[in-house]
């Protein structure tokens, strides 16, 4: 009987194993491709599409896709401009959203659940709705910057940045996470005679490690992806972010293996943030299935 | 005292040169090119010789990329954010025109004398940009392969009627050397639909829109003549002469090259590509359908926007652009035609016994522009559709009169484009 239930407890593993690998492989050939391809002179990457052989470092293998795609455009200047945005943005989203969520969790005010549900019923606008809207409030809105006053965000970072610090999603997250957290930590540290935002600094964002890291995956994702808003709102090439330096590559003859050369440089940031945090962002997904 | 007098010249001629540089007007130029290399540094060379030649105005160039060009003037002309020079894709101008994104240029006509029909944009009669290229299609082969299927060559003077281009497509079909006949570069999406298409339907004797109005697509677009492009156009997928939607692109950008197509509908800009491959690569005229042999024409254009506080400046620039030189640069640079018999002698493949001199020929004999009308990047999406569908198997007449119905309900949505 025991020998039985052994046979079977190894089947289902060597199953599951099965399972797995085949997702991962489904999942790392797309990454797989684009690295390998990213080595290729173009004639070749395209007849290798059709066999195995696309996912090997094999044939003609050499740096001069990289060589090309530095020289076609400054690659240096896009991830730099697409990390300062995304990172000033990730951080300044963190607190502002996490204040916000804070301040409906645990402050009594008035109008407070309404100004909440319309904030959670702004996840459901696509952003290209009210793009065009936005364009012409940042183009006429004032900025005081090294030159004085200046009429019009367009052409800068904080246009790019402002926009998006405040978002449904993230302050979503931090409410539902702050609502799981032990009710008697506020009231003792009240009691001890906290102020809100010792509380706030000391005591809720200490616990808060997973829905930080949730959050900053996501928002980092978004903020790193950003197309449109930048391709209307950016019309210099210094401040151009990643992906809209990615069109550069599309000419008349387009040079795959540049393309894929320059979307293994700009994956780097998003793998490695991703791996700073992923302790944290599975640690997150994990608790929220256990709870409820 | 050698030394004070030396520091005062330096002083006078920097103050001079101070002056000299704050009475020159900054004019900004919008450019799609970004991230091509060759075309950046023709255009630098220019602005840098504009801005030598005279003290008046100076260009600064920003580029953009090709794909996302046209949004970004778009968003730009929202915003009020428009430079004072911009390029624009020649079929796009009358919209940009019509929407007051552009202002008339003020340029000498003798700086256009003898210029191409295609790179010059008019719009309600008047000139809003001009091109310092053009672009062509052609059929391209190899002498070889008319010699083995027994077909003859078709010149400018004497191309191949529909009723010789089926029959060569069925030899080719037949002889079972290559994977499909022709190869229309179906894997390429967006503008190449219309440019490169909607000829064949004019040379069936039908359009995009009614060119007598510009307000209907009733009748040009699903007419008997459309109706037999539309079976013909069919016909070319469903009895498998052409590689439909589906195609890869890997086939459509190296599938002459294999040996895979007999005969390739291909631009001017892969023509090196393919002589390089084989020296007895052909580029044959349209076929004439019944209306005359047709290729598209136009490409990018520099104009003024209405933006612009110094139109005088900015059209100055453009005139001086269309320097022959200039031209010949570009064409020599990036493979395209130039817009004149002169700069055409001044090239390397384009002159008297050039290898791609035959595009300039198959341009002044067969070149027809897009319908000139705001509507047309509308019409022209809505082509794009059609063509996908009705090569997907998608019931001809009714394919047409959607798109018909489509075009037309646009049209009267703006007031019918200011026809």
């Amino acid at each position: 009987m025991a020998a039985i239930n052994q046979d079977n407890h190894g089947l289902r593993l060597a199953m599951r194993y099965v399972v797995l690998t085949l997702l991962a492989v489904v999942f790392i050939f797309p990454l797989l491709f684009m690295v390998m391809s990213s080595f290729k002179p173009d004639l070749q990457l395209l007849r290798d599409t059709s066999s195995l052989r696309a996912f090997l470092p094999v044939g003609d293998i050499s740096l001069n896709n990289y060589y090309d795609a530095f020289a076609r455009a400054p690659i240096g200047l896009f991830v730099f401009n697409s990390v300062l945005v995304t990172g000033v943005t990730v951080l300044l989203s963190l607190f502002f959203c996490s204040l916000a969520a804070f301040s409906f969790v645990y402050l009594n005010w008035k109008g407070r659940d309404l100004a909440l549900t319309i904030i959670i019923a702004t996840l459901i606008i696509p952003f290209e709705t009210i793009a065009i809207p936005l364009l012409l409030l940042v183009s006429k809105l004032p900025w005081i910057g090294l030159e004085g006053v200046q009429i019009g965000w367009l052409d800068s970072y904080h246009v790019q940045i402002i926009p998006w610090i405040a978002d449904g999603l993230t302050v979503f997250l931090f409410v539902q996470y702050f609502k799981d957290l032990p009710n008697e930590l506020i009231e003792a540290s009240r009691v001890e005679g906290a102020t809100w935002w010792q509380i706030y600094r000391k005591v809720v964002m200490p616990l808060s490690g997973p829905v930080i890291a949730t959050a900053a995956i996501l928002k980092f994702l978004v903020m790193y992806n950003q197309y449109l808003w930048p391709l209307i709102v950016v019309q210099q090439e210094t401040y151009r972010p990643v992906m809209v330096g990615l069109q550069y590559f599309f000419q008349l003859n387009i040079s795959w293996g540049e393309i894929m050369a320059y979307l293994t440089i700009i994956t780097v940031p998003v793998l490695a943030f991703y791996l700073i945090l992923q302790r944290a962002f599975i640690a997150s997904i994990a608790s929220t299935g256990v709870k409820g | 005292m050698k030394l004070g007098m030396t520091l005062s010249a330096a002083l006078v001629a920097s103050v001079s040169w101070a002056s000299m540089a704050s009475a020159q007007t900054e004019l900004s130029m919008w450019y799609h090119g970004a991230g091509n290399e060759v075309e950046a540094n023709i255009l630098n060379k220019i602005v840098e010789d504009f801005n030598a030649s005279q003290s008046d105005w100076t260009v600064v160039v920003e580029s953009f990329p090709q794909e996302s060009y046209n949004d970004s003037v778009v968003a730009a002309a929202l915003a009020g954010n428009l430079p004072d020079i911009i390029d624009v894709d020649g079929p796009v101008m009358p919209n940009w025109a019509w929407a007051g994104y552009m202002q008339p240029l003020k340029i000498d006509e003798a700086a256009i004398e003898g210029f191409l029909p295609g790179p010059l944009g008019y719009w309600n009669g008047e000139l809003y940009s001009v091109g310092l290229w053009d672009a062509a299609v052609a059929m391209v082969t190899r002498q070889s392969t008319l010699d083995a299927l027994g077909l003859r060559t078709p010149t400018l003077e004497q191309p191949w009627t529909g009723e010789e281009f089926q029959a060569a497509l069925d030899v080719a079909k037949d002889s079972g050397d290559f994977e499909y006949a022709l190869d229309l570069g179906m894997a390429w999406t967006g503008e190449w639909y219309p440019y490169a298409f909607s000829p064949f339907l004019q040379s069936f004797g039908g359009d995009i829109v009614d060119r007598s109005t510009y307000t209907t697509a009733e009748g040009a677009l699903n007419g008997p003549e459309a109706l037999a492009f539309g079976e013909w156009w069919q016909s070319m997928f469903v009895d498998g002469y052409a590689p439909g939607t589906s195609q890869d692109p890997a086939d459509r950008d190296t599938g002459f090259v294999d040996g895979k197509y007999a005969f390739s509908w291909n631009g001017n800009w892969a023509a090196l590509n393919a002589l390089e491959a084989h020296d007895d690569t052909l580029f044959l005229p349209a076929p004439d359908f019944g209306n005359g042999p047709k290729i598209g024409a136009a490409s990018w254009q520099f104009g003024v926007s209405s933006a612009s506080e110094n139109p005088d400046g900015a059209s100055a620039f453009i005139q001086f652009a269309l320097q022959d030189q200039y031209l010949a640069d570009f064409s020599n640079g990036i493979g395209l035609i130039p817009p004149t018999a002169e700069s055409a002698a001044m090239t390397e493949n384009y002159g008297e016994d050039g290898a791609m001199a035959v595009f300039f020929d198959l341009t002044q004999a067969q070149a027809l522009v897009r319908p000139v009308t705001p509507g047309y990047v509308v019409s022209a999406k809505v082509f794009e559709k059609a063509l996908a569908d009705i090569a997907n198997g998608a019931d001809v007449a009714d394919t047409l009169d959607a798109a018909v119905d489509e075009i037309n309900a646009d049209i009267d949505r703006n007031g019918g484009y200011g026809h």
